[in-house]
């Protein structure tokens, strides 16, 4: 019991200076990048006036000497004080909680619908390993996982939205859907989720399709296979009980370690479907070099992967009890 | 959950995309009941006029603030929240006769104080270009609930112009004085005086804004609501208006190469007017501290490389007409008669090598660098067409390419060789021309001031005397001069005169009816 303490605060210490080392790290990188926020903002406002630039400066601290800066930005991340956006005016945690919600969700819908389809056509290739349904399902795989997001994301717009008029093209709800019941709502909600949602997964689906199938067909070479066999087992009880869990491990373990780059698919799945989500606010904080939002956006993200990470390690341990006697 | 359960819900969500109660997605994105959806990217970092002037905060939120007046195509003035006006035989007073039955949204009446409060104190803490209006000013007074009185230091022609809705918004007194305008909780519930009042906006999604029943013009506004749809992908833009999702577009909401094809389409209309106030003006830049370009002839040849009409047809798709001088053709004191630098590729390397730029073995003169905007594809297509423009005449393009925030920070410090650059002339050149021109705005770190680096006292005097003369005829003969000493110096390659596409829904009429076009208030917009 105090081993397993000693282990999870060991765990946690760990992860608590990861979080400030990747803070100092963003900042460095955030402030190293060329140019400068208030001539964004005074452009875009069409300002030719020395005074409206140093009043800019000033209003975000920007005038103060770079350490300085650090130093702030490092004291209020420890008070979980993510400062206050040069554009939009509003405490930065503010803006990140409004958009959490729509992020996770897409995110969250786009990489079980991979790992599901992923583990299912991968299985449904890896058991005919040689057939038309295998050739078929691996070609598929290849295709999606050469298409760009943002292709596909238009594509199924152009054919669900455009020719079959079944689908929203965009957003996140119905700009009425206040008026609508809770269950509208929900329906309006997942209409909308249904084209980001795919095309945010397409992807991830084709790499897992292609790692449980080779998994899948290693595995069904091995010993204990052959012996579930030789205690004359059903195929579809060996595929449930001693294939699917074994092939799965290595598929759960690249998962985990794509959720960062799901997170940063989900900036232009985002953008071409106007998903009001983390993606976006990143490419608008980027866009305008909005300093506090990206590096709070950074943060989050940074916590949200090590927190998939922790996830992914739990989930091995069910599926591989081997690792939690090592 | 049983088995058979989750089956018959995974049949339901199967089933759902071609749900017949909710089967057609057109007219169920349709704003309904004589409202309508406008497109709007990026998202607004506010929508109080009056603290941020960035274009997408002037499209929303013109709807809800006004100010005095407001322009004809022509760029006349009109009447909005001043019902007359005079100007002095001097130049120097400015009397404005407010309407009398206007209220601000919360109820409260709008007066002549609120004016001078706006323009005497909050705008000239928060707003650049309004500053530089009202510091002209000697006094700003209410002789009476409404009537205000502008008295200026010395003339000044174009400070009519002052008095747009984005140069000048006018803010509710009680609200802000004495507060912390940047603070004040009034921000994310604005309040103006504009004939659609703030209801609702869902960060990400869209604003909406609600007629006001108490708008002081009859029978306006002419719509029940407007709803801003951000979308941020151009694509995804042109989509909702092709299905109806949008009603109105208007700026760079659409791709240039994307225009043609809309408009086409039987359900929308499409116009370039409404963009005369602004009147941008696009040019290719060059740092004139750096040789060669501080040799005439070499900025001559480079005008002779350049071929406006391909720019015109291949890049901007139509939607813009060739620059033939600083003033743009829809600016007043425009001069027709220029000197104009034909595309001759002949002529540009005989003024090269006249300039001693002789061509190496390997056929190139020198190099250069361009710094390429990166503000979208027309930007990208400008600089690849300058490099294959160059080439002709044996000078190696290198593109560069950075964010916008180096572009800016790069430009406005002079780091750069060549560049792009696009300035509003905003209604008078005193006003958008001259602060490209003259040396008293060369002022490093400071964006769309004179950062090409060129300088001619003859050129500071014009501008200087053009601006302060009362009658017409003194300031056309003035710009007139100033036009043909600039052509002949080209402190920039001016290119084209920008035009913008504007595509509404063709039930709605009275859209665009003036100067501001989309960023005006759409107070007469109405479904026909």
């Amino acid at each position: 019991m105090m081993h397993a303490l000693r282990l999870l605060l060991g765990r946690v210490t760990g992860i608590a200076f990861a979080i400030l080392a990747i803070a100092t790290i963003n900042f460095v990188l955030v402030h190293s990048a060329p140019g400068d926020p208030a001539l964004v903002i005074a452009g875009q406002s069409g300002a030719t006036d020395a005074k409206f630039i140093e009043q800019v400066r000033a209003d975000y601290g920007l005038d103060r000497p770079y350490l300085v800066q650090l130093g702030t930005y490092l004291g209020k991340v420890v008070q979980l004080d993510l400062g206050y956006s040069y554009r939009q005016r509003r405490a930065v945690s503010e803006l990140i909680l409004e958009r959490l919600g729509p992020t996770l969700l897409l995110t969250l819908s786009a990489f079980v619908l991979s790992l599901v389809g992923g583990v299912l056509f991968g299985a449904l290739a890896g058991r005919r390993h040689g057939s038309w349904s295998d050739l078929t399902i691996s070609m598929m795989a290849l295709l999606f996982y050469a298409t760009p997001v943002f292709w596909l994301g238009l594509m199924l717009v152009l054919v669900f939205s455009i020719q079959l008029e079944w689908l929203p093209a965009f957003g996140y709800s119905n700009m009425r859907s206040g008026t609508f019941g809770t269950f509208d709502q929900a329906v309006d909600v997942a209409r909308h989720l249904v084209l980001p949602a795919v095309t945010l997964s397409a992807i991830y689906m084709a790499v897992y399709t292609r790692l449980m199938r080779s998994s899948l067909i290693e595995v069904q070479h091995e010993d204990h296979v052959r012996t579930a066999r030789a205690k004359g087992l059903t195929e579809a009880a060996i595929l449930r009980h001693h294939m699917l869990r074994n092939a799965a491990v290595p598929v759960i373990t690249f998962a985990g370690l794509q959720a960062g780059a799901l997170i940063g698919g989900a900036v232009v799945v985002e953008t071409v479907f106007a998903w009001p989500g983390l993606g976006r606010l990143t490419f608008e904080a980027v866009t305008a070099r909005d300093y506090p939002v990206l590096l709070g956006l950074f943060l989050v993200t940074s916590i949200l992967v090590i927190a998939v990470n922790l996830l992914t390690d739990l989930l091995h341990r069910l599926i591989d009890p081997r690792v939690v006697t090592r | 959950m049983k088995r058979r359960d989750f089956t018959k819900l995974l049949l339901a969500g199967m089933a759902l995309p071609g749900a017949g109660f909710m089967r057609d997605g057109m007219a169920y994105a349709q704003t309904p009941d004589g409202g309508l959806t406008s497109l709007l990217a990026p998202e607004p970092p506010t929508l109080m006029l009056p603290l941020n002037q960035q274009q997408p905060t002037i499209v929303a939120g013109a709807k809800i603030f006004e100010s005095l007046l407001d322009f004809d195509f022509d760029l006349s003035p009109r009447p909005q929240l001043a019902e007359s006006w005079d100007i002095s035989e001097d130049g120097l007073t400015y009397t404005f006769h407010l309407v009398r039955n206007a209220k601000w949204h919360d109820g409260a009446p709008f007066t002549a104080h609120d004016v001078v409060f706006s323009c005497s104190q909050m705008l000239m803490e928060l707003h650049p270009r309004a500053r530089a209006s009202f510091e002209r000013c000697e006094s700003i007074v209410a002789v009476d609930d409404h009537t205000v009185v502008f008295k200026l230091k010395e003339p000044f022609a174009p400070f009519i112009y002052a008095f747009e809705t984005s140069s000048a918004p006018i803010a509710p007194r009680h609200i802000y004085e004495g507060t912390d305008y940047k603070n004040n909780p009034a921000n994310d519930h604005p309040i103006g005086t504009g004939p659609f009042k703030y209801k609702e906006w869902v960060r990400g999604s869209h604003i909406h804004l609600v007629a006001n029943p108490d708008y002081y013009q009859e029978g306006k506004p002419g719509l029940t609501e407007i709803f801003f749809r951000i979308v941020p992908d151009a694509a995804s833009r042109a989509v909702a208006l092709e299905t109806g999702e949008a009603q109105l577009a208007g700026w760079n909401d659409v791709e240039n190469f994307d225009v043609q094809r809309l408009a086409a389409l039987p359900h929308l209309e499409f116009t370039t007017k409404g963009y005369e106030f602004a009147s941008p003006l696009l040019w290719y830049e060059l740092n004139l501290r750096k040789e060669p370009f501080n040799d005439l002839r070499v900025r001559k040849a480079m005008m002779h490389l350049l071929d406006k009409s391909f720019i015109v047809e291949r890049i901007m798709f139509g939607l813009a007409a060739p620059a033939t001088g600083p003033i743009a053709s829809t600016t007043p004191f425009f001069q027709a008669d220029l000197p104009q630098y034909e595309f001759d590729v002949d002529k540009a390397n005989a003024l090269l090598d006249e300039a001693g730029l002789k061509r190496g073995a390997d056929g190139k003169r020198f190099i250069m660098r361009f710094l390429v905007v990166p503000a979208g594809e027309m930007w990208t297509r400008l600089g690849e067409y300058f490099r294959q423009a160059m080439a002709a005449g044996g000078i190696d393009v290198v593109l560069e390419t950075t964010d916008m925030a180096g572009w800016g920070q790069r430009v406005s410090n002079w780091e750069f060789e060549a560049t792009n650059n696009l300035v509003y002339q905003n209604a008078d050149p005193a006003l958008g021309v001259a602060r490209s021109y003259v040396s008293s705005n060369i002022r490093k770190g400071v964006l769309f001031s004179n950062t090409e680096g060129y300088e001619n006292p003859e050129v500071d005097r014009l501008f200087a005397e053009a601006a302060v003369q009362t009658t017409r005829e003194a300031r056309q003969e003035r710009y007139t001069a100033v036009q043909r000493i600039l052509v002949e110096d080209l402190p920039v390659l001016w290119m084209t005169e920008q035009r913008y596409a504007t595509l509404y829904d063709n039930r709605l009429v009275d859209v665009i009816v003036g100067a501001t076009g989309v960023n005006g208030n759409l107070a007469q917009a109405r479904y026909a």
